[in-house]
C-alpha cells in the first residue's frame, strides 16, 4: 500500500519534471472556427421567430416581384357594375375598390411601390449617411462638427413633418416621395455610423495600423468599415418598416405616387369614403401595411439579437 | 549586443545609437481650462543604443505611454528633435515619418483591443506587410511565419478570431504583428502588465529569445520594476512628464540617486524578510500633471526637499563615477547649496 503511494507520489514528480514547453499555453482543442457572418447566420438558423416572419416578408417580396404572373385580374381593368364588392364576388377573391378593380391584383401590385417606397430610401439613406458618418467620426475635429451639426439641423424637424414638407414643396410622384424619404434617413443614419466609427477609432488597433504605415483610407477600408457596418445594416433594417409607413402616409396624403398606379397608402386613402359600404375590403390595405412592417420590424429585431454581440 | 550581426539597413555603424530624442515635448490641451494643457511629456532626452533594451518605469500618468507614441509620431511632439539611426525624423534632409514605421513598430497594452474583432488573427499580423507593399499571398505567408515565431500554430490559431484567444495568445498574435514588418526597433508599451504572472514569464522569456534572433532593439515600457530589471541593459525613470534618472540597470537599481527612484525600488515588497525597508515611502498622489509644481517636480513628495527644490528645476546632469548614470536632483549638484549634498 505504502509502495503503492510512493509509485503515485513519483508519477506525479515525473509529471513535474516533463521539459519547460509542456508547461507553454496549451492550444485550445481545435473548434470549427466560425467567421462573424458565418456565426451570425448559425443564430438566425436557430431563431425560429425570426424565420417565421423572415418567410413572411420573403412571401411578400416575391409576390410583388412575380405580381404579373400571380395576379388573377389586370389591377387597371375598372369596372361600373363590379364597384365596392365584397369578398368573393364574382372570382373577385377580396372584392373590388371603388371603381370595380380587383383588390386582391391591387394590393399584390401595390406592394412593389410600397416595397421599393420602403428599401430605396433606407438603402440610398445608407449609403450617404453611412459614409458622412464614417468620414466624420474617423476624421473628427472640424470636418466631424460640420458634419453632424448639419445633420443636428435636419433632426430639429419631426420625420413626418419632414418627409411632408419636403415631398409637398417638390411636388408629388414616386420619385420625389423617395427623394423626400431618403433625405429624412439620412440624419439617423449618419449618426449610428459616427457613433460607431468614434468607437472604433479610439481602440488601439487603429493606432496599430497607422504605426504600420497605413494611410487613412486603408484604415478605414480594412479596419473601420468591417465593424461599422454591423450596427449600421441593423439599423437601416429598422428603418425599412418606418419607411413603408411613411410613404404610405405621403401617399394617403396625396404627396406619393399617383393614381392609378396602385400604392397601399393611396389605396387606403381613396377607400376611405367607403368604409360603411365594404369595410373588409376597405381595411385591407391598412392590414398589408401593418402586416408588411411589423414582419419587417421582427424580422430586424432578430437580426439585432443576432449581430449585436461582444466580440 | 550581437555586433557580428550585419544589418544591410544599418546606416551609422554600431556606434550610432538607434535612436536618439532630444527635449521632445507634448503638452495636450485642456478644453475650458483657459489655455491650459497636461504637460505629458515635458522636454525629455535620452538615447537608445542598437541592439539594448532600454526600460522606461514610472507611475500612471507620468508620460510613459505618450513618449512611446512620440517616438513613433503616432503623436506629433510639440518641440524637440527624434535621430533615428543618425537621420533627424521629419525633416526634409533626414528620414520620413512612413519610413521610420517601416523600422519602428509596437506592442501595445491591451491586447484586446490592439486586434481589430472582425479580423482573423492571421490577417491582423498581414496588414502591416501588405499595406507596405507585399503582395496579398506574400503578406499571408510572412504572418504565417510569424505567428509560427511567437510560438503559435499558424494553422490553428491563424484563422481565430481574437475573442477566440486568450490574453497570453492575443498578446503574441500582437507581437508577432510588430515583427511582420521586419522593424529594427520595437517599442513596448507595457506588454505583460494586463498578464497573469504565469503568462507574463512566457511572454518576456518569448521577448528575449525573438530579440536575439531579429536582432532587436527594445524599449520597453513598464511599471512593474522586477520586468524592467529582468529584460533591460539600461533604464530611465520617469516622473510627471520628466527624466529624473538615466543609467545602467545594474546601477539604478544597485545604487539608485534620485529620491523618487529610490523610493519607487524601496516600495517593491521584499522577498527577504529580514531585508527591512529603510527607505522613508512615498505618499501622496503624483501632482496634477496641468499644474506642476515649481522648481523640482518631485519636492512635494520628497523627504528632502529644501528651498532650493522649490525655486530652481534641476537639469539632468552626469555623475562621476560612472559617467552614464544622470540624475536630475539638487543633492547630487555640488553648485545647488543643497544642504545634503554628497550624503546620498
Amino acid at each position: 500500500m505504502l509502495k503503492l503511494a510512493k509509485t503515485a507520489l513519483m508519477t506525479d514528480t515525473i509529471v513535474l519534471e516533463q521539459p519547460r514547453e509542456a508547461y507553454e499555453e496549451q492550444a485550445i482543442p481545435a473548434t470549427r472556427v466560425r467567421g462573424y457572418w458565418q456565426s451570425v447566420f448559425y443564430r438566425l438558423r436557430h431563431d425560429p421567430v425570426t424565420l417565421f416572419f423572415g418567410a413572411i416578408v420573403l412571401l411578400i417580396v416575391l409576390a410583388a416581384i412575380c405580381a404579373p404572373l400571380i395576379a388573377p385580374f389586370d389591377p387597371f381593368k375598372e369596372s361600373i357594375v363590379g364597384r365596392l364588392k365584397p369578398f368573393g364576388w364574382r372570382g373577385h377573391p377580396l372584392g373590388t375598390d371603388e371603381l370595380g378593380r380587383d383588390m386582391l391584383s391591387r394590393l399584390i401590385y401595390g406592394g412593389r411601390v410600397s416595397l421599393m417606397m420602403g428599401v430605396v430610401p433606407v438603402l440610398i439613406a445608407s449609403l450617404i449617411g453611412g459614409l458622412l458618418g464614417v468620414v466624420g467620426g474617423f476624421v473628427g475635429g472640424r470636418t466631424n462638427t460640420a458634419i453632424m451639426r448639419t445633420m443636428d439641423v435636419f433632426y430639429a424637424f419631426p420625420s413626418v413633418l419632414l418627409a411632408v414638407a419636403i415631398a409637398g414643396a417638390m411636388g408629388g410622384g414616386m420619385a420625389n416621395g423617395m427623394l423626400a424619404l431618403t433625405l429624412v434617413f439620412i440624419p439617423p443614419m449618419c449618426r449610428v455610423a459616427e457613433t460607431a466609427t468614434t468607437q472604433i477609432r479610439a481602440l488601439d488597433f487603429i493606432e496599430a495600423a497607422r504605426a504600420s504605415g497605413a494611410r487613412t483610407t486603408t484604415i478605414i477600408r480594412y479596419h473601420v468599415l468591417g465593424n461599422v457596418l454591423g450596427p449600421v445594416f441593423i439599423y437601416a433594417s429598422s428603418l425599412i418598416s418606418v419607411s413603408i409607413l411613411l410613404a404610405s402616409g405621403l401617399s394617403f396624403l396625396g404627396l406619393g405616387v399617383r393614381p392609378p398606379v396602385p400604392d397601399w397608402g393611396l389605396m387606403l386613402s381613396t377607400l376611405r369614403q367607403s368604409i360603411y359600404v365594404v369595410p373588409f375590403v376597405c381595411a385591407l390595405p391598412g392590414c398589408a401595411i401593418f402586416i408588411t412592417s411589423i414582419c419587417c420590424n421582427l424580422v430586424s429585431d432578430g437580426l439585432r439579437a443576432a449581430m449585436d454581440v461582444r466580440m | 549586443m550581437s555586433a557580428l550581426v550585419h544589418d544591410p539597413r544599418d546606416r551609422g555603424g554600431l556606434q550610432q545609437p538607434m535612436l536618439i530624442a532630444r527635449d521632445l515635448r507634448k503638452h495636450f490641451p485642456v478644453k475650458g481650462s483657459g489655455g491650459k494643457s497636461v504637460q505629458a511629456v515635458d522636454g525629455v532626452s535620452f538615447t537608445v543604443g542598437k541592439g539594448e533594451t532600454l526600460g522606461v518605469v514610472g507611475e500612471s500618468g507620468c508620460g510613459k505611454s505618450t513618449l512611446a507614441r512620440l517616438m513613433l509620431h503616432l503623436v506629433k511632439p510639440d518641440a524637440g528633435e527624434l535621430v533615428f539611426d543618425g537621420d533627424p525624423v521629419g525633416v526634409a534632409t533626414g528620414i520620413a515619418v512612413d519610413a521610420l514605421r517601416r523600422q519602428v513598430q509596437m506592442v501595445f497594452q491591451d491586447s484586446y483591443s490592439s486586434l481589430n474583432p472582425r479580423m482573423p488573427v492571421r490577417d491582423s499580423v498581414a496588414f502591416g506587410p501588405f499595406v507596405q507593399g507585399k503582395r496579398k499571398d506574400e503578406a499571408r505567408g510572412i504572418a504565417r511565419d510569424m505567428l509560427g515565431k511567437v510560438g503559435l500554430d499558424p494553422g490553428l490559431f491563424g484563422p481565430r478570431y481574437p475573442h477566440e484567444l486568450s490574453g497570453g495568445q492575443k498578446q503574441r498574435v500582437n507581437i508577432a504583428r510588430a515583427l511582420a514588418t521586419g522593424p529594427r526597433m520595437v517599442i513596448l508599451d507595457e506588454p505583460v502588465s494586463a498578464l497573469d504572472k504565469s503568462i507574463e514569464a512566457q511572454v518576456l522569456n518569448l521577448l528575449r529569445a525573438l530579440k536575439r534572433q531579429f536582432n532587436l532593439t527594445y524599449v520597453f515600457i513598464s511599471h512593474d520594476l522586477n520586468v524592467v530589471q529582468y529584460l533591460s541593459d539600461r533604464v530611465l525613470v520617469m516622473y510627471l512628464g520628466r527624466a529624473v534618472e538615466i543609467g545602467p540597470i545594474e546601477v539604478i537599481f544597485g545604487r539608485p540617486r534620485h529620491p523618487y527612484t529610490r523610493a519607487l525600488l524601496a516600495s517593491r515588497p521584499s522577498m527577504n524578510p529580514a531585508q527591512r525597508i529603510e527607505e522613508p515611502p512615498i505618499t501622496g498622489d503624483p501632482p496634477n500633471p496641468i499644474d506642476p509644481p515649481s522648481g523640482c517636480r518631485f519636492h512635494t513628495r520628497c523627504p528632502f526637499a529644501e528651498k532650493v527644490c522649490e525655486t530652481t528645476d534641476p537639469a539632468l546632469g552626469a555623475l562621476q563615477d560612472p559617467h552614464s548614470h544622470m540624475v536630475a536632483c539638487h543633492i547630487h549638484d555640488p553648485l545647488s547649496g543643497h544642504s545634503r549634498y554628497g550624503s546620498a
